[in-house]
């Protein structure tokens, strides 16, 4: 890789300041950026470490019965503390990657990539999470905008995802058999007004909410209601793992298996 | 009771303690002296004419040494295939020469065309961003479909080649007639055209060279990651570079894993010597994975039509193939032998057919380099066989293993000659059958299946008998059919004065536990302590012309040298206990490690000899020259044909198409077998590269010649989770009857026997679950396959 | 350059390091400690895994300035102090979950995670935990019999297979 300047600030404050240095980025726990680095596919002339930052680690309940996740807590920290908060995020977060990944890979690095194949989104997106950054909280609606696109600004962190606990809920991960990130992912959630219905690795537009399924899971939540239901395959992603319309046809059996599983 | 020490037992590996500890040393893991740095510069487009590489801006950069281009490389040699192979009509194949670096045209992705050597790997790699993107190359329509590469002359990989074909071969091509009259009399005719998918062999550790260049007395040493040092040094000797044989050394230290992918001479390695010499400095090469991917020599890939034509009640009685196979943008050294007589001879399978003919095109394509890889040819030819019997029997309503049962050769039919000009020396087909069939517990498959059902899930059972061909040889015999090279191995024991052994031998291991079985062997052989035995290999300079680790040749091989050379040192060891005993020497008798005179106390021990010789005191030096230390070279007088049956039984999730390998069943004969631990080892390696073959393995290129799936993010690599436990079994044994150890080879059984058995087990499955109109699908079974095939 | 200070090994040591230098080329160039493999560039293989500060992290995929001042372990310490194999080592060497010896090391440290979070692991809980540790040899058999025997589970109905 190219080289460029390190720093690893103890502050949110300190961090937001090193990131307005020229071509700056945030490094989290390095799971993508660096491979990427290694290609020569990123060249950022400073890095800043988020790891150091004690405000940016945890995992607590709030008031409002949300599981609040740091923003640099890594997958293997979520996958123990929210075991007992909220059993679908915990197992979600232990199937990302492998073991040593998740040791270092964040909830905020995942986010602030927003991966079209990655699991965190799913989760986001399927709870209607609150994504808190330095300057203001976005919600999961508001927040993914298309593959690798979010509506972060430049020099924005992610410091804290609030994720509001469900009745029930489920992730079915179907994995593609190289990279092990979700050729298709589905995340449901069961919650008193209504289900929520998130879908990642499929769509070229990157995680997507799948609203016939809420439509139908919110009437009745059962493997059953999504009987007719059929996912268009026009924006699937197409490639040697698979077509759109199998990937079309895996949100439907996966969505149908979180709910099994969910219920 | 098993043994637990020599020949037969499970001796734990010596070599374990270092790899374990940290303390291998692979070829990367070298520092020489004021080492520098190699980056290669590689092609981002399959087919291009090179107009121009600016490397000035390159060589004024920060910490760069040089740069060298194709230009640098003209004056010297190609590096040449090691067969060379006649087409039908009897003209020589087309043998385009292969250059250093590429000169003129690039030819795949990845096709390194200049190199640039720095003080520093990030300086080097900078420095060849440079030239890349100074270098003028106009992009050519790439050749990558092989139907469309021999159907186009308009477009050529090589320029004097018009129909990119190498050769068109037949085997044998006097069969021809008769199996096509046999086929067209036979009552039943089942075709199967199938892909034999690519695969990239992914040893885990990268390629990596250093060349060193002694300026004091003119001699080189590489220093490199080869399956086989010797043919190395021959080949940059003789062809590429010219070096004089006396004056270069190459070394394999610890190899980390080949799989066929290390036998062959790249072209870096000529690069880092040629670039030792002119920079005074020992310069080092190591291959990011991503270059793996694009410059290892890649496996398999072949286009097959199959037809066996049968009795109504399932009797073979003829064979016939039409296969492309790719051999990419270059031969590589085995990429004509692999097809054809790693291929066409076992084409009979372990079947009484009588007729049998074998039609094969290679061809040119933008594609990396195809060439052996685990089994090599045989997984090819197996497949072909086994897929389409499966397939015939299923036609004909018959079960599949009766089917086998019916046409199996049987104990008394070996020595058998084959329609396809090899013999059989020896076998026992029905007891590995039987054996899998029992092991895997075949009448309760339907109490499983029920249970699978239960989870919704449709489970299927795939068998496969096979019989493979290692140890190609004779040298004589291969010398006729085309080879360049000769097929012995060779084994130099060295008994020191007090004592202990060195044995040098030219097998090179890089993983298959070398250090422990060779010295299983002697120490048996010679009644003396495992441990005051060393095994050297991989070192031109220290072992005899050995031909290296490939086509599960070393026990076979090599073993039977070190056998013969230990059997040296015990004649020699006679005739001096005969002097010192005074004795005949017709009378001296040699058990667990002492010479003693037949039917009297008198004995010598084997260190008392050795001392002698070395201390000839009371020595018969008249007519013994003193000294212990013999050599035997090993030339086979046959292949050996390790044989056996798997069984896999799968489940299949009919909502994804997601196949699960939940039991693998492996019953083999490979003859007389030295350490069953690691023998059961190399099976299970076997097993996951050809289950990994058969359903998650997928090489991809696309219109354009660009590897979709050149990264472990797209190219699936078994995981410990792909896989089950494995039942392997080598209780069915019927030595190898021409080499001194009995012994057949094991290594590529696994990657030979199991694909077939995979997919058979998915079609048996899908069949069985209703969806009858499948009768095959091509590998890797992915679940988008499966699934795929399943919508109809 | 940076001079860059951990422990590694229970032993305090610096060495020179650019902002670009990997854990794992601190590792193996800075400090000769060579046991740690680098087999891919995209965080897969893990043959280059190592525990920093006891959490096992794939070395290749971690700046060496980033885990300044942490505790790092690596093949090299995984040898009883009398320099005899530890019990997983052992294990590996008795059940021949190693052929080439290439991914080892990261198996070995990966092994060693699994078995402080989960000291008697099932065989489909060890398989899952290999996920990120790909082995080209073994098929993998053998490395998960060796694992589950260092756990002081019995493994001979496997043994036979």
């Amino acid at each position: 890789m190219y080289n460029f300047e390190f720093t690893k600030p103890t502050t949110i404050a300190d961090a937001v300041a090193a990131l307005k240095a020229d071509e700056a980025q945030a490094l989290g726990g390095g799971q993508t950026l660096l491979p990427t680095m290694k290609q020569r596919l990123a060249a950022p002339s400073s890095l800043v470490s988020l790891t150091a930052i004690p405000e940016m680690q945890g995992v607590c309940m709030s008031d409002a019965n949300e599981v609040c996740v740091g923003g640099a807590t890594p997958h293997a920290s979520v996958a123990i503390h929210a075991a007992t908060m909220f059993p679908a995020l915990a197992a979600l977060a232990n199937r990302i990657g492998d073991p040593a990944v998740r040791n270092r890979g964040t909830v905020g690095g995942s986010l602030a990539n927003n991966d079209p194949s990655a699991c965190y989104p799913a989760a986001a997106l399927g709870t209607g999470a609150t994504i808190k950054t330095n300057t203001r909280e976005i919600a999961a609606d508001d927040y993914f905008q298309g593959m690798f696109t979010t509506a972060l600004e430049d020099g924005e962190i992610i410091t804290e995802v609030r994720f509001p606990v469900p009745e029930k809920a489920n992730y079915q991960k179907f994995v593609q058999p190289a990279s092990r990130f979700a050729l298709v992912g589905v995340f449901v959630a069961k919650y008193a007004d209504g289900a929520r219905v998130a879908v990642t690795g499929a769509s070229s537009d990157g995680v997507f909410r799948w609203a016939e399924a809420e439509a139908a899971l919110s009437a009745d939540f059962s493997a059953g209601a999504l009987a007719g239901l059929a996912v268009p395959g026009g924006d699937m992603i197409s490639d040697l793992h698979g077509s759109g319309e199998y990937r079309a046809h895996l949100v439907k059996v996966m969505t149908g298996r979180a709910v099994t599983a969910a219920a | 009771m098993p043994k637990d020490h020599g020949i037969g037992a499970s001796s734990k590996r010596r070599e374990d303690v270092r790899f374990l500890t940290g303390k291998g040393v692979y070829t990367d893991d070298m520092a020489m002296q004021g080492q520098v740095h190699a980056v290669m510069v590689r092609s981002t487009v399959a087919h291009g004419k090179i107009v121009s590489i600016d490397t000035s801006g390159a060589l004024e950069m920060p910490g760069v040494l040089a740069v060298f281009t194709g230009e640098d490389f003209v004056e010297v040699g190609g590096n040449p295939a090691g067969w060379l192979i006649h087409s039908r009509n009897g003209e020589p194949m087309r043998e385009p020469k292969r250059p250093v670096l590429a000169h003129g045209k690039v030819r795949h992705v990845g096709d390194a065309y200049a190199a640039v050597i720095a003080e520093t790997y990030a300086q080097a790699k900078d420095a060849a961003e440079a030239v890349a993107a100074a270098a003028q190359i106009a992009e050519l329509p790439a050749i990558i479909d092989m139907k469309t590469a021999v159907a186009d002359s308009s477009n050529r990989v090589h320029d004097e080649i018009p129909d990119n074909v190498c050769f068109d071969w037949g085997w044998v091509e006097d069969n021809r007639a008769a199996v096509d009259a046999a086929m067209k009399a036979a009552p039943h005719v089942t075709t199967l055209e199938l892909v034999n998918n690519r695969l990239v062999p992914n040893a885990i550790e990268p390629r990596a060279s250093i060349g060193e260049y002694f300026p004091g007395t003119g001699n080189y040493k590489l220093t490199t990651t080869s399956q086989n040092p010797h043919m190395t040094q021959l080949l940059i000797s003789a062809f590429v570079l010219g070096i004089p044989e006396h004056k270069l050394t190459v070394v394999a230290p610890d190899v980390g894993g080949g799989f066929g992918s290390k036998i062959y001479h790249y072209g870096e390695e000529a690069l880092v010597l040629a670039a030792s010499k002119k920079l005074g400095r020992p310069v080092a090469w190591t291959a990011e994975r991503s270059e793996s991917f694009l410059s290892d020599a890649h496996g398999r890939d072949h286009v097959t039509k199959i037809e066996v034509g049968a009795t109504l009640d399932g009797e073979i009685l003829a064979f016939r193939t039409e296969t492309l196979a790719n051999v990419g943008a270059y031969l590589s050294n085995f990429a004509t032998v692999t097809p054809t007589f790693l291929h066409g001879t076992v084409m009979a399978g372990p079947y009484k057919v009588p007729h049998v003919y074998v039609n094969l095109k290679t061809v040119f394509t933008n594609t990396a380099p195809v060439d052996a890889y685990r089994g090599a040819g045989r997984p090819e030819a197996t497949y072909s066989l086994e897929r389409v019997v499966d397939k015939m029997a299923r036609e004909l309503k018959l079960d599949p293993i009766e089917v086998r049962r019916k046409n199996l050769l049987t104990p008394d039919q070996f020595p058998y000659t084959t329609p396809v000009a090899v013999i059989y020396d020896t076998g026992n087909y029905q007891a590995t059958l039987e054996k899998s069939l029992e092991l895997a517990d075949y009448d309760g498959f339907g109490a499983r299946a029920a249970d699978s059902a239960k989870r919704g899930k449709l489970r299927g059972i795939g068998l496969s008998t096979w019989v493979e061909a290692c140890g190609l040889a004779p040298s004589h015999l291969v010398g006729v059919l085309g080879a360049r090279v000769g097929l012995y191995d060779a084994a130099t024991v060295r008994v020191n004065a007090t004592g202990s052994l060195s044995v040098m031998v030219g097998a090179h291991s890089h993983g298959q536990g070398h250090e422990t079985v060779f010295a299983q062997i002697v120490a048996d052989k010679l009644g003396i302590p495992e441990e005051n035995i060393d095994i050297v290999h991989g070192d031109t300079s220290k072992v005899p012309f050995g031909m290296g680790t490939y086509g599960s040749r070393s026990l076979a091989v090599c073993g039977s040298a070190v056998t013969k050379a230990v059997d040296k040192i015990i004649a020699k060891g006679k005739k001096i206990a005969a002097h010192m005993l005074e004795a005949a020497e017709g009378d001296i008798v040699f058990e667990n490690g002492s010479f003693s005179v037949a039917g009297t106390d008198k004995s010598k021990s084997f260190g008392e000899i050795a001392f002698s010789a070395y201390v000839p005191h009371n020595y018969p030096l008249e007519t013994l020259e003193p000294g212990l230390e013999e050599t035997a070279f090993y030339d086979p007088g046959n292949f050996t044909y390790p044989a056996g049956a798997y069984l896999c039984e799968v489940e299949v999730d009919p909502e994804t198409g997601k196949v699960e390998v939940v039991n693998f069943t492996c019953a083999d004969d490979f003859g007389n077998v030295m350490n069953p631990m690691i023998v059961e080892g190399q099976v299970h390696g076997g097993v996951a590269q050809g289950i990994g073959q058969a359903i998650i393995e997928q090489t991809s290129y696309d219109a354009d010649g660009q590897l979709l799936s050149g990264s472990y993010m797209e190219y699936a690599m078994p995981r410990a989770d792909d896989m089950p436990m494995f039942t392997v079994d080598h209780s069915c044994v019927t030595p190898c009857t021409h080499n001194p150890l009995g012994a057949k080879g094991c290594g590529e059984a696994g990657a030979i026997g199991s694909p077939p058995a995979v997919v058979n087990a998915v079609i048996d499955a899908l069949q069985r679950g209703g969806y009858t109109h499948v009768t095959h699908v091509d590998m890797p079974l992915t679940p988008s396959r499966v699934w795929q095939a399943m919508q109809g | 350059m940076t001079k860059v200070t951990m422990t590694v090994n229970g032993k305090s040591v610096s060495a020179d390091s650019e902002a670009r230098t990997l854990l794992s080329e601190f590792l193996r160039e800075g400090l000769r400690l060579t046991g740690t493999h680098v087999g891919c560039d995209t965080s897969q293989c893990g043959a280059c895994v190592v525990h920093v500060d006891g959490l096992a992290v794939k070395s290749c995929t971690v700046l060496a300035q980033d885990v300044a001042g942490a505790e790092v372990r690596t093949i090299e310490g995984m040898a009883n102090a009398d320099g005899s194999l530890g019990v997983i080592q052992q294990a590996f060497q008795d059940h021949h979950g190693l052929q080439c010896g290439f991914c080892t090391p990261g198996m070995v440290m990966t092994a060693a995670s699994l078995l402080k979070d989960n000291p008697k692991p099932t065989e489909h809980e060890v398989r899952e935990y290999l996920e990120g540790n790909i082995c080209r040899c073994t098929g993998y058999h053998n490395i998960v019999k060796a694992i589950m025997a260092a756990s002081g589970q019995d493994v001979s109905a496997i043994a036979a297979e």
